[in-house]
């Protein structure tokens, strides 16, 4: 049985359509992410789901019981919210204990569910402080607390990071996922930050204008996307779309990149990732997707042989981040970004070898966006 | 000191010392009724007669002030200003409390439980601000007549808060928009109800409006006449209509001495709540976020 089921639910404000008939099953225990881009429905679905706003059309069970028209109060469900939405005149205390003291726990059991909260979450000390007297960090900190202190089937993040610096951020977002993996509680976790979404989920759902694009693994969603859109959204930098042309037969395609010179650049199609689709489209214009992760350099000095086609092409941006680099180089009349170890000598204005890693590639219709193989 | 860097020529120094000047006369100018009531009000009968207005008193008295407040005469009873004065005290209490609590619940919902026709509903309130007094005179005379409540202080009571509604329920509205929906929506979870939510999380948080709200329907109930001398019954009569009368009661001789004491003591109560919390006043109104 899921723990929350969502079934075709509509959502209209006015005129514009907002939810666009969502449908979702989350598992006892299982982490799911609502990723996409700002102003794509995630928050209404949040509220939505917690019950703040009513839905236009479809169901919405919780544990198998329909609670499409219960209140926030009837559907045991905790949430985080993004701008923390701590009771300003209460202390750290008083904000964690709130919940249970509305749902009449004893006091002893309210004690004790802020204790093991502030133990759990590090915020023992700030236990007599009010919100103002706290740094973001901690808020958000306290924030979570009121969500733990009671025990409900569901918890809901919407962005819970997104106020809080770099640094931090990566912080709490080990600390959610240790949470998680501790607690084992159900979570549905909204975020528009696509590395967020990778690292913390067991499953993503790419949200796009009030529909979910793709539901499945973080793996699934990033190596399988499922059209154009998620290709790009998941992934930083960028998965890079590049023109082509399908050419061959089954068990022997070929894409064509038109490069600027004489040749175009032949990229053959690996045979084991065919579609059956691919043959309607043979001579018709194709979007190829590669990641810069699918290119690495050719270089002499280190001698071994790479798999791939090579590209032979020039460098114009370099970019370190450290733990490696990031180039442009011309494609033609545009440009792609590649991903490189740190030890790459790339020198903008040089020319450059690369070797393409056409065994995950993928491929899109233009038109619609939608996969191809 | 300020935090300006002026002109230090001989013309910008002149011109500033002129426009000091000016503002120390107009200041003076503005006082001197207040300082004229003052004196008066201290000074003996006779010296008020033989002396000119301005002038310092010979002989400090206060024995006007106890004859405006114990025994001066308001048309039949000479009782002075004391008992009407407790009139007002008995109207304003309630009717501020009232209020301001109708107006921080209106404001809540609202913004908080946004209905259907919530802003119309608004602008209907809105419209409140700009009726004037005279107008609802007539219908409000035939309602208080219907519910059983002419002449009586709850009546007054009553007008007071239908009047006063209109302006705290603006207050509170616009005070409670920057408050963030999100908190509302936590409390929801935590399955707090409309009330609990009014009374433990907003509430706590509307210092700033509240007192905006108290010192303005103060003011706005203490100093009314018209209502007073409309709908009070002869015992409830507020202590602005007592004066009037008292001022307009003549036995023989004009008592200015009298007149001008009971008309302090009629002013007090306001000019006391904007010396205390007049600050707070000026920061209500232009508060309005809460700092999570
Ligand atoms: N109460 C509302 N009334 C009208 N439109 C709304 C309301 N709430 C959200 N919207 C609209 O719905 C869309 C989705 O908003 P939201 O769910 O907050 O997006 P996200 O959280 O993904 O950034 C936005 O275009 C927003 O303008
Ligand atoms: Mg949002």
């Amino acid at each position: 049985m899921s723990a929350l089921e969502i079934r075709n639910v509509r959502k209209t404000f006015g005129t514009t359509e907002v939810l666009k008939d969502i449908s979702l099953a989350i598992d006892s225990g299982e982490f799911l992410i609502l990723v996409g881009p700002s102003g794509c429905g995630k928050s209404t679905l949040m509220n939505a789901i917690a019950g703040l706003e009513p839905v236009t059309a479809g169901e919405m069970l919780i544990g198998g019981e329909d609670v499409t028209w219960r209140t926030p109060a009837e559907r045991d469900i905790a949430m985080v919210f993004q701008s923390y939405a701590l009771y300003p005149s209460m202390t750290v205390r008083q904000n964690i204990v709130f919940g249970l003291e509305v749902r009449k726990v004893p006091k002893a059991e309210r004690e004790e569910a802020v204790a093991r909260v502030a133990e759990l979450l590090q915020i023992t000390p700030l236990l007599d402080r009010k919100p103002s007297q706290l740094s973001g960090g901690q808020r958000q900190r306290v924030a979570m607390g009121r969500a733990l202190a009671r025990e409900p089937q569901i918890y809901l993040f919407d962005e819970p990071l997104s106020n809080l610096d770099a640094k931090l951020r990566v912080e709490m977002r080990t600390e959610i996922k240790k949470l998680h993996q501790r607690l084992g509680t159900t979570i549905v976790y909204v975020t528009h930050d696509q590395i967020e979404a990778m690292t913390l989920a067991d499953r993503i759902a790419v949200m796009r204008d009030g529909r979910i694009l793709q539901l499945g693994t973080p793996d699934e969603v990033y190596n399988d996307p499922a059209d154009i859109f998620v290709a790009g959204f998941m992934g930083s930098p960028s998965m890079n779309f590049i023109r082509a042309t399908l050419a061959g037969q089954p068990g022997s395609y070929r894409l064509s990149v038109d490069v600027g010179g004489e040749q175009p650049l032949v990229l053959p199609w690996p045979a084991e990732r065919e579609t059956p689709a691919l043959v309607r489209h043979v001579g018709e214009p194709v979007t190829l997707g590669l990641r810069p992760e699918h290119f690495s350099e050719e270089d002499a000095r280190l001698g071994d042989r790479i798999e791939g086609t090579l590209l032979n092409t020039t460098t114009t941006v370099v970019e370190p981040t450290g733990a490696d680099l990031l180039l442009r180089v011309a494609l033609g009349e545009s440009e792609i970004t590649v991903r490189l170890g740190p030890k790459s000598r790339a020198v903008p204005g040089e020319p450059i070898a690369l070797r393409v890693d056409m065994s995950r590639a993928v491929l899109f219709e233009p038109e619609t966006e939608s996969r191809l193989a | 000191m300020d935090n300006i860097i002026r002109r230090r020529t001989p013309g910008a120094r002149l011109l500033r010392a002129g426009l000091y000047a000016l503002l120390l006369v107009m200041a003076l100018v503005y006082l001197l009724p207040l300082v004229v009531m003052v004196l008066t009000s201290l000074k003996p009968l006779e010296e008020i007669r033989a002396g000119g207005l301005l002038s310092l008193p010979d002989s400090l008295t206060l024995a006007a002030w106890l004859k405006a407040w114990g025994t001066a005469c308001t048309g039949m009873r000479c009782e002075g200003l004391s008992g009407y004065f407790m009139n007002s005290v008995s109207i304003v209490i309630p009717a501020v409390a009232i209020s301001t609590l109708v107006g921080a619940l209106n404001g809540y919902a609202l913004t908080k439980w946004r209905f259907r026709g919530a802003n119309l509903c608004f602008a209907m309130l809105l419209f409140g601000c700009f009726i004037p007094f005279q107008v609802v005179l007539m219908p409000m005379a035939q309602t208080l007549g219907w519910l059983g409540l002419a002449s009586s202080t709850s009546g007054l009571v009553l007008v007071h808060v239908v009047y006063g509604i209109a302006f705290t329920t603006l207050f509170f509205r616009n005070y409670y928009v920057s408050v963030p929906d999100e908190m509302i929506s936590a409390a929801k979870l935590d399955g707090a109800g409309f009330f609990r939510i009014f009374w433990r999380i907003l509430l706590p948080v509307s210092g700033p409006i509240i007192t905006v709200s108290v010192i303005w329907q103060f003011t706005q109930i203490w100093n009314d006449f018209l209502f007073g001398v409309a709908f009070a019954g002869f015992d409830s009569q507020p202590v602005t209509v007592a004066l009037n009368n008292l001022v307009n009661t003549s036995t023989g001789v004009k008592e200015y001495n009298v007149d001008m004491a009971g008309a302090m003591i009629a002013a007090l109560p306001t000019l006391v709540v904007y010396v205390l919390a007049g600050k707070y006043f000026v920061r209500g109104l232009t508060a309005g976020s809460v700092k999570g």
